[in-house]
């Protein structure tokens, strides 16, 4: 067996191991690291493909970004998974039925592919050596998907004014700093003499 | 490429843009423009409605964006009643203390994403048009954060919306494994060649996910519930342009990438019309609240639309976008109406609320009668000529058993929009005084009250001619 053969099996058997944990696990935190095991052995049969941008983006995007905030929502939230885990029996049927569905949905797509290929004669790959597809990346998404590119930009825009508009609140009463005020201080404004009688006190 | 002929051609997208851009910036740092904001919003959509219906066509940035008379005349109604939609909610807002610059903001954004849906050549563009309006709408669907129903329509309609773009999403992918190319123009050489099983299958995924955007039966869980809870000006802008531009985007997937599978994917769309038309007649029947009437009633048209599309020729498909636009007119009137109409302080929103309302604002009533009677498609307003030209097209193409289901379905919604005219003629006048109504909210609803009992006659034909020539640009690649 050649060394990428081993790789391969030894990626592969992790990631399947580490999903199926995923689901078992008791602690929804162990989950969470279990996934990210997910993650990086998926990003590793990228690269055994040849498809290192794809596998850095897995782990910069889903085990930097998305995992830790699953992170965050299991520790910070107190969601009561043992309640999420109730009614599993009840469930089964009608949850067993969409597995076997998509298992066999999986199986006819497999199936369909060994046999026509699924448009191999479309997907040109570069010519080894040429540039790398990290580049090859680079080329086409400023100048052939500029205009996706631009509308993705604004997908991000809406989803940050959306939670602005869904979470901001201004409550009145609350100081905040204003540095020009700060700056434009002077011992004159900032200070007040007072003369104190004897046994008066300070007047208000 | 030639990015400035490219550019030019997007001429609308690019005013849109832009103009949200500035919109926002001058809104976040002016707390009192707010209503220059909305204006400047109006605007930007009258002037990029103007653009796209005047500018050239053609296919650029790698055929992922189309400018043709299809995708002009959706962008001319999606940005007419996205303006409507500002004029009404930005009032609404005020006058409930809730005025927001990020509402119009939003709205344009919206807008923005449905022009690219309906402008959309390839798979890609088709998901994120999708993605921008929708984000757009869930955020608008929750505006009014401190009301508990408006929270939840938001809510609900953001995970089964996430739900469907994963369907679609799903469908997306098979499709481009199947076909080698997300561009429609190289699905259609290939489903040429003989469309094989996994690109079907993709295909039945699309439609599916497609058909909860348009709160399709099956996938309508979601519209009921939404429409009860979001604010009523934007339920008017939910159930009237994203509609339209699915619609055309459906047509455009369906007639121009698939336009050799007509067979296949037929089956799909009737079974959805008619489950649409069913559930939408039957279920409005038990509707008390008049927003959760709205959205059966949306339900049930939407699946006429369907049927019209189902006929998979031009005429079929002008017939949809006729239908589309004569429909959107009488939501947006009806809703103007619940919009303009307060007892006590409240908003009318259920049966009881408007019972005897011809004695106290006979005005309003008959406006809503004259929407109920186009709704329920009686001769002489404009609803029958839409559900005339739909029923026409689906016999043409022989699809004769359907246009009869759909005839006997329609009598039984007759029921439901009928109980709505007799409540407000004949029921006692429950007591409290009805308040004045606003009045850009009592403008629109006359306006789209005598567009639909006089106006059709002087529009019907031209109408009827703009959506022939943008059915023509579908059916001719």
């Amino acid at each position: 067996m050649s060394l990428q053969a081993v790789a391969f099996y030894l990626m592969a058997l992790v990631s399947v191991v580490s999903a199926l944990l995923v689901v078992s696990a008791k602690n929804p935190v162990h989950s969470v690291l279990y996934l990210i095991t997910v993650f990086f052995s998926a990003a590793g049969l990228f690269v055994l493909m040849g498809a290192e941008f794809l596998a850095m983006l897995l782990v910069v995007v889903y085990v930097g970004a998305v995992a830790v905030l699953f992170l965050f929502v299991v520790m910070m939230l107190d969601v009561d998974f043992v309640a999420l885990r109730q009614g599993f029996a009840r469930y089964l049927p009608i949850g067993g039925a969409i597995g076997v569905i998509l298992l066999v949905e999986m199986v006819l797509v497999a199936t369909a592919v060994a046999e026509h290929g699924a448009a191999a004669k479309y997907a040109a790959p570069l010519a080894a050596g040429e540039i790398s597809n990290t580049e090859a990346i680079g080329r086409v998404l400023y100048t052939d998907y500029l205009y996706l590119f631009e509308a993705a930009g604004l997908v991000l825009l809406v989803a940050m004014i959306g939670a602005l508009v869904l979470t901001l609140r201004h409550r009145p009463g609350v100081k905040r700093q204003n540095i020009a005020a700060q700056v434009g201080r002077t011992p004159a404004k900032g200070m007040e003499i007072v003369q104190i009688k004897d046994g008066a006190g300070i007047p208000e | 490429m030639n990015l400035s002929g490219a550019l030019s051609l997007a001429l609308p997208e690019l005013v849109l843009t832009i103009a949200a851009l500035l919109l926002l910036v001058v809104g976040a740092f002016s707390k009192k423009a707010i209503s220059m904001v909305s204006l400047g919003a109006g605007l930007a959509l009258t002037v990029a409605a103007f653009l796209a219906a005047t500018g050239p066509a053609g296919m650029q940035f790698g055929g992922s964006y189309i400018a043709d008379n299809a995708a002009a005349f959706a962008k001319v109604f999606i940005y007419g009643f996205s303006a409507v939609a500002i004029l009404l909610g930005d009032r609404w807002l005020k006058r409930l203390d809730n005025q927001s610059f990020e509402f119009p903001v939003l709205i344009v954004i919206a807008a923005l994403g449905m022009g690219m849906m309906a402008s959309a050549g390839d798979l890609i563009s088709l998901y994120i048009g999708i993605e921008l309006h929708s984000l757009a709408l869930y955020v608008l669907a929750a505006f009014r954060r401190d009301d508990a129903r408006s929270s939840e329509a938001g809510l609900k309609y953001f995970v089964l919306g996430a739900l469907s773009s994963g369907m679609l999403l799903y469908g997306a992918s098979l499709i481009y494994g199947f076909a080698g190319s997300t561009r429609f123009d190289v699905i259609a050489t290939a489903v040429q060649a003989g469309a094989q099983n996994g690109v079907l299958f993709g295909l039945v995924f699309l439609i599916c996910g497609l058909a909860f955007k348009i709160s399709a039966a099956p996938f309508h869980m979601w519209t009921p519930d939404v429409y009860e809870g979001a604010p009523t000006p934007v339920v008017m802008f939910i159930t009237t342009a994203p509609k339209l531009a699915a619609m055309v985007l459906i047509a455009r997937v369906l007639i121009d990438a698939f336009g050799d599978a007509v067979e296949q994917w037929r089956q799909v769309v009737l079974a959805i019309a008619m489950i649409s038309v069913v559930v939408g007649a039957f279920a409005g029947l038990v509707q008390k609240n008049l927003k959760r009437l709205i959205a059966y009633s949306s339900i049930a048209n939407i699946g006429y639309a369907l049927i019209g599309l189902s006929a998979a020729n031009q005429q079929g498909v002008a017939s949809m976008l006729v239908f589309m636009v004569l429909y959107m007119v009488d939501v947006t009137g009806f809703l103007a109406c619940l919009m303009a109409l307060k007892r006590e302080g409240r908003p009318m929103e259920t049966l009881a609320d408007i019972s005897g309302l011809f004695r106290q604002k006979p005005g309003m009533a008959l406006v809503m009668t004259v929407l109920s009677f186009s709704f329920l498609g009686l001769p002489p307003f404009s609803g029958f000529w839409g559900k005339f030209f739909v029923f026409r097209a689906a016999l043409n193409a022989g699809l004769w058993p359907v246009a009869v289901a759909g005839l006997v379905l329609s009598v039984v919604a007759a029921f439901f929009y009928l109980r709505v005219i007799k409540v407000m003629w004949f029921d006692p006048a429950p007591q409290g005084a009805v308040a004045k109504e606003p009045v850009e909210a009592k403008a629109v609803a006359i306006v789209a009250g005598l567009f639909s009992a006089a106006g059709i006659w002087f529009a019907l034909s031209g109408l009827d001619h703009l959506a022939m020539n943008a059915a023509a640009a579908l059916s001719q690649r």
